[in-house]
């Protein structure tokens, strides 16, 4: 009860404490009166059901990129190779999308979420192998993995893949308008949203139900204790990581798929790394990652309203996203002391 | 007009708001004022090809019976998409100017198929009659003749007899800006080589710094650039006090001793006309090109070190090709490898479509395009 109590207040007071020092910034730095910019935020996000499409929209890669970090971080891992899991994902997909031209378009799809998956789980699963089997710091190494991820994409679009006619922005060949993934019916947001969903909820269920998720929550808590148990550590640090890595891939393929129709150098404009704070926000529940994934989505479809009607500059949404995870962060140190420690009987 | 925005926000909610909004903003044309929306893939002041922009749109603010609203660091994905919507649908913007390549194909192609009654027209991208809708359309201007004439004053008063080009990447584009800065060069002193290095991105101040500071360690004594921000590049030159040539807008304030001229857009004149065509009730035009003679770019005023020997040659240049005689490339031309790229007697005009798929450097650009 009180860990429940504790699990809802604590996040809702940091994110109120951000709204104040928000609004004092905006107030004292921009000259802005804070309640017509809170007012403008609400409708750019949520005042209506085109900004609810627009909120949906941008917060759909965010939930799927998020899992990456979520998922290994229930072994106590902290994977940030977001990013480049999601470029290659897409890369692998519009190259399975091309390579298969006229095939039956759900044969297409389905083999384009597939080769996405693959690539990009097979990305962060070299990160956990390098942790298990050299030592090599994850954290370090999956961020590197990005660097090298995007050179990779990069070269295979400018080089080997490249559509000639894709002139000025170099683009691998379309994958044609047969195959692209559309819509969810009766909205105007692509499906990224409904794999998003589906992908946090399976998390959930194989974390909260199965051996799997419980011997993973072992190894999180002690991987020591985990290995005199008989675990294979091992093996479970390298599928976690792979999975959270499919997930990203599959993020990198639905932008392929859904909203660019080719890869090119827009896979690499930050859905991972907002993954990153969108998985921490959450304190890495998958179920929590979806309101998350909506807040931020919200914030960043809001501040082009901002622009546009305050003359705010377009880091005014990246100062609040920024204070937003200092305070989450911070708060962390309440937990446990929010309500006085009743006596144990 | 934010006045019936705000009966929307407040009454109105679901499904309901986006009809109610449309029905109000189309009773309120008549007294409204057309709105004319802006996005831009970088900051609105980086001294560079956004900042060409936002200061036309700053010159559209100043018209009367005109809204202009803007977004600035857009970046080319389905961000892009809804953010003309939301011009669209708050703002009740009717013509749209996304002013970054990347979001013609798919992004503003998408949303003109949505909206047929909106304006979009886009810089830079190839419109094409017959496979692009009719709402839609592209500007863009010939700024490799200022690159010319950046190339003339920089043969005139480099010393070394190396120029120096930072590029973002090898597209035609980029390639067209430094073979027409070489020959510019060449014109004054056939002995003039530049060295160019590509970065990879549009925007990678990183590298545009060290790309710099190893040319000047090669001896390189003018640069150039074509990346989204000069800043950093003609900052970086300054500092080691050696000249710069400016690209996309003016750059003489961050380098007050060393700028000679540089190559600028002149946008104003494209948006001032495409809001009469609009104010007239007409559409815009669909595939509108200019270079110096119609105005769509200029060169920045002369800086200190530029010699009136110097000025004098570049001008008379200049006056060629106001007058639209001047054509830059035309054969014999080789490119570095030694390969005929244009033949002997064969001349290309500006408007030639040959020359944006351009993809040679030529002789004298020390440099490879892949």
């Amino acid at each position: 009860m009180r860990q429940a109590f504790e699990r809802i207040a604590v996040p809702a007071l940091a994110l109120l404490a951000s709204a104040l020092l928000f609004a004092l910034l905006l107030a004292a730095y921009a000259q802005v009166d804070p309640f017509e910019a809170f007012e403008l935020m609400y409708e750019g996000a949520f005042g209506s059901w085109f900004s609810w499409q627009n909120t949906l929209t941008r917060a759909a890669p965010l939930i799927l990129a998020s899992l990456c970090t979520a998922l290994p971080a229930r072994l106590g891992l902290v994977i940030i190779g977001n990013e480049g899991a999601l470029v290659l994902g897409g890369l692998a997909a519009a190259a399975a999308g091309v390579a298969m031209g006229r095939a039956p378009p759900l044969l297409v799809q389905v083999a384009m979420c597939l080769s996405g998956m693959l690539l990009g789980g097979l990305w962060i699963a070299l990160a956990g192998a390098l942790r298990q089997w050299r030592g090599v710091n994850e954290t370090i190494s999956s961020l590197l993995l990005t660097y090298i991820a995007i050179a990779l994409m990069n070269h295979f679009v400018e080089g080997p893949l490249r559509d000639p006619e894709s002139l000025n922005k170099p683009s691998t060949a379309a994958i044609g308008d047969a195959n692209t993934i559309g819509t969810i019916p009766g909205m105007d947001v692509h499906w990224g949203l409904a794999f998003g969903v589906v992908a946090c909820l399976l998390v959930y269920l194989l974390q909260r139900f199965t051996t799997w998720g419980f011997a993973m929550q072992v190894i999180g808590g002690n991987p020591k204790t985990a290995r005199m148990m008989g675990l294979d550590v091992g093996r479970y640090v390298i599928l976690a990581c792979a999975a959270g890595g499919a997930a990203a891939g599959l993020a990198g393929t639905v932008e392929v798929a859904a909203v660019l129709g080719r890869a090119n150098a827009s896979l690499a404009v930050g859905y991972g790394y907002a993954g990153i704070l969108v998985a921490f926000l959450a304190r890495h529940h998958p179920l929590a990652i979806v309101p998350v994934a909506i807040l931020l989505g919200g914030i960043s479809a809001s501040g082009g309203l901002l622009q546009r009607r305050l003359d705010l500059p377009d880091a005014a949404v990246v100062v609040l996203q920024g204070i937003i995870f200092v305070a989450i962060l911070a708060s962390e140190t309440l937990y446990g002391r929010l309500l006085p420690r009743k006596q144990e009987s | 007009m934010s006045d019936n925005l705000r009966i929307g926000r407040r009454g109105l909610l679901g499904a309901a708001a986006g009809t109610a909004a449309f029905g109000l903003s189309g009773l309120a044309l008549a007294q409204k004022p057309l709105v004319v929306g802006f996005i831009y893939v970088g900051p609105r002041d980086d001294y560079g090809y956004n900042q060409a922009h936002a200061e036309a749109a700053a010159v559209l603010k100043k018209m009367a019976g005109l809204k202009v609203v803007e977004e600035e660091k857009v970046p080319e994905t389905v961000a892009v998409e809804k953010s003309m919507e939301s011009m669209i649908n708050l703002d009740g913007a009717t013509l749209l100017f996304p002013t970054s390549f990347g979001y013609f194909d798919p992004h503003m192609l998408k949303e003109a198929a949505k909206n047929s009654k909106i304006q979009f027209r886009h810089c830079g991208g190839l419109w094409q009659e017959g496979k692009h809708p009719k709402n839609t359309g592209s500007y863009f201007g010939y700024i490799d003749e200022c690159q010319y004439l950046n190339g003339m004053a920089a043969g005139s008063v480099s010393k070394s007899g190396k120029l120096g080009f930072v590029a973002a990447k090898p597209i035609p584009q980029v390639l067209r800006n430094i073979n027409a800065f070489t020959m510019g060069a060449h014109s004054v002193n056939p002995k003039i080589s530049t060295q160019v290095i590509f970065t990879g991105d549009w925007s990678m101040p990183v590298k545009e710094a060290e790309a710099t500071n190893s040319m000047i360690a090669q001896g390189v004594d003018v640069v150039t650039c074509h990346v989204d921000s000069p800043k950093v590049v003609i900052e970086t030159a300054e500092r080691a006090g050696i000249f710069t040539c400016g690209y996309h807008c003016n750059q003489a304030k961050l380098a007050p001793k060393g700028y000679l001229t540089g190559a600028e857009w002149n946008w104003e004149k494209v948006y001032t006309s495409f809001v009469d065509s609009m104010k007239k009730g007409e559409a815009p035009g669909n595939f509108v090109r200019g270079g110096l003679k119609e105005g769509f770019v200029k060169t920045s005023a002369y800086g200190p070190a530029v010699p009136a020997e110097a000025r004098a040659k570049a001008e008379a240049v200049k006056q060629q090709m106001l007058g639209g005689s001047y054509v830059i490339f035309k054969g014999p031309l080789k490119d570095n490898k030694g390969n005929s790229v244009i033949a002997a007697g064969t001349s290309h005009a500006q408007t030639d479509p040959v020359l944006e798929s351009m993809n040679y450097l030529v002789e004298g650009v020390v440099g490879s395009t892949s």
